[in-house]
């Protein structure tokens, strides 16, 4: 990474555009740039070199093992289950979220000022952070002590959070708790776009509410429904906070997805070498998951997910 | 929708033109929708408020009081006495550390942030900078957890484990991408002939950056200010890892620490949990359309 920066800086080469003197701005994106090669880039360059490395955690030898962190990761008889449980996070969340953060959205996006107001309280769980979220759910599901206890409801008085389906649905639930608002704005701002002539043709043509919804505006949100997706998909990857506090993988292994296997092999049985390892996938896994994603949307979507 | 048309009651039946009949229909129809919408909208609602009003009202009751009252009903006598449990547990330290973790980071992300936007529009062309914009969209698709290991290795290398900068430092980083991308599509809008006129007054690039550029950019700045300042207020994995000591503990990891130290004390966990939402719902008050957009910034308009 050190070799790009000294040889351009110099070069003073007149540019395409406007004729904006741009070896006089270049060192203008050097603090930004420097800051994030150093954690951003380098990390990302250590992550794979770690994960050929043994490494505790606390001493400072690190030794360079070959395969042998990779052979442990793999081998970890929980590895199998933490795959299960991090793709059923991702399936099951996607499978919730995507339905209602579409009907939603386009609920929000007629202008009327009850809808405004509503959407102004459907925003309120995208400033609450993981944690806080977690606790207020595991506080609200107690099973003694909690909501289900207190009304005294046999039906709510589950072990929402101590019965490993239960779990698994329960995580799911407040997964999409939390971000359907998000997608939710998304698919909002998505709707607002698609012309409104093509509605009044189809009214034209008699075609009613349901058909104008399956004909058009679904085939109009494709590109966002790629882009959405594809953030939720690679988003619960990465879902760390909000079990951990939640459930901290339990019971049992139920909720152990692969961000927490990571932190547990990593920080808590110091094995960094393997904790590195299941890094590695998570990063190669999303990548692979976003090219797909785009594969499937067609070129168009690359737009969408980077116009501001 | 065909029961529309006929018999209009009364002496009204001859007036309306035979045109009107479809019009009628099709606002019937909207109507009809707006029930289901309507409902649906309701129900979410709700989904999204019960959690959200329980956690008040219970930090309102006494703790006897909560284990023998309906949850959902409103405390009969409030009382004040979890808030100063979560109060003299130390609540104001951790509140200044987030706000000195938030602010540290975000000013200075900002800002390098800017310079390097204003750059990469400026300097379009120039080699190196197309590299650093590519790295920074690549960027985009590190996840922070995938990283947090050689983080910790390196910060611990600084000598920084345990100590506030530890947080600051990759939370300014790893803002970096998504704050460059906002505000270079935000100053590639500012008209050409701006520049150069500043340029034909003989400002340097540093003075247009400022004079011209900042203040035309106001409103991406405070949105991409946003945006960060709530990731990093409510950022639980790298204080977890990179602070051990509680005297450096941020609002997050105190909650968490708050809910095993006061456990079945359903009431005081409410409170900490309020406490420590209300000041992102009071700028959310404030600045709510900023807000907005900041917390979507960079994906779809």
């Amino acid at each position: 990474m050190t070799t790009l920066a000294p040889p351009v800086v110099r070069g003073q080469e007149p540019t395409r555009s406007s004729g904006g003197r741009s070896g006089s701005v270049v060192w203008m994106a050097l603090p930004a740039f420097v800051m994030f090669v150093f954690f951003g880039i380098v990390p990302l360059l250590g992550v794979i070199v770690l994960s050929f490395a043994t490494w505790n955690g606390i001493t400072p030898t690190i030794e360079l093992t070959g395969l042998t962190s990779w052979r442990a990761a793999l081998s970890n008889p929980s590895l199998p289950n933490a795959i299960w449980v991090t793709f059923l996070i991702m399936a099951l969340s996607w499978l919730v979220q995507t339905p209602i953060s579409i009907l939603l959205g386009v609920f929000m996006a007629t202008r009327t000022r009850y809808r405004g107001f509503l959407s102004v309280l459907y925003f309120i769980p995208l400033l609450l952070s993981s944690a806080a979220i977690a606790i207020t759910y595991k506080s609200l599901l107690d099973p003694s002590f909690g909501i289900g206890a207190g009304l005294g409801v046999e039906a709510l008085n589950q072990n929402w959070l101590g019965e490993a389906n239960l779990a698994i649905g329960t995580l799911i639930f407040v997964v999409s708790w939390q971000f359907i608002p998000f997608h939710s704005l998304i698919y909002q701002g998505a709707v607002r776009q698609i012309p409104h002539s093509m509605y009044e043709a189809a009214q034209i043509d008699g075609a009613g509410r349901v058909r104008q919804f399956f004909g058009i505006t679904l085939p109009q949100l494709k590109y966002t429904i790629i882009t959405s997706s594809t953030l939720m998909v690679v988003g619960s990857l990465t879902f760390f906070d909000l079990i951990w506090v939640l459930t901290a993988g339990g019971p049992g292994d139920a909720t152990r997805a692969l961000a927490v296997q990571m932190y547990q092999q990593g920080f808590q049985a110091s094995l960094m070498g393997p904790a590195s390892a299941i890094a590695v996938i998570l990063v190669l896994t999303g990548l692979g998951l976003s090219l797909l994603l785009r594969r499937l949307g067609g070129r168009a979507d690359e737009s969408q997910l980077e116009g501001a | 929708m065909a029961t529309v048309t006929p018999t209009p009651v009364g002496t009204r039946a001859t007036r309306p033109p035979a045109s009107h009949a479809p019009r009628k229909s099709s606002r019937r129809r909207l109507r009809e929708n707006n029930w289901v919408g309507g409902g649906f909208g309701w129900i979410w609602l709700l989904v999204v408020m019960l959690p959200l009003y329980w956690l008040v009202i219970t930090s309102f009751k006494t703790q006897a009081n909560y284990f023998f009252t309906n949850p959902l009903k409103p405390p009969t006598e409030f009382t004040f006495e979890n808030y100063q449990l979560v109060i003299e547990s130390d609540f104001v330290r951790y509140f200044t550390n987030s706000v000195i973790v938030t602010a540290g980071a975000i000013l200075p992300a900002t800002l390098i942030s800017f310079m390097a936007a204003y750059a990469i529009v400026r300097g379009a062309g120039n080699r190196f900078l197309r590299t650093v914009n590519g790295i920074f969209l690549m960027g985009l698709a590190i996840p922070l957890q995938a990283v947090v290991i050689p983080v910790y290795l390196i910060i611990i290398k600084m000598e920084l484990y345990d100590t506030l900068q530890a947080i600051i430092l990759p939370s300014i980083a790893f803002a970096i991408p998504l704050s460059v991308l906002v505000l270079s599509n935000f100053i590639r809008d500012v008209p050409k002939e701006l520049f150069e006129s500043m340029r034909m007054d003989g400002a340097t690039e540093w003075g247009t950056m400022w004079r011209l550029a900042f203040p035309l950019t106001r409103p991406a700045l405070v949105t991409v200010m946003i945006y960060n300042a709530v990731g990093i207020w409510n950022g639980f994995l790298l204080p977890l890892i990179l602070t051990q000591s509680p005297e450096q503990a941020t609002i997050p990891l105190a909650l968490a620490t708050f809910q095993t130290q006061f456990g079945v004390n359903v009431p005081a966990v409410a409170a900490s949990v309020t406490l420590t939402t209300v000041p992102i719902v009071l700028l959310y008050a404030i600045g709510r359309r900023q807000l907005v957009s900041g917390l979507t910034a960079g994906f779809g308009k």
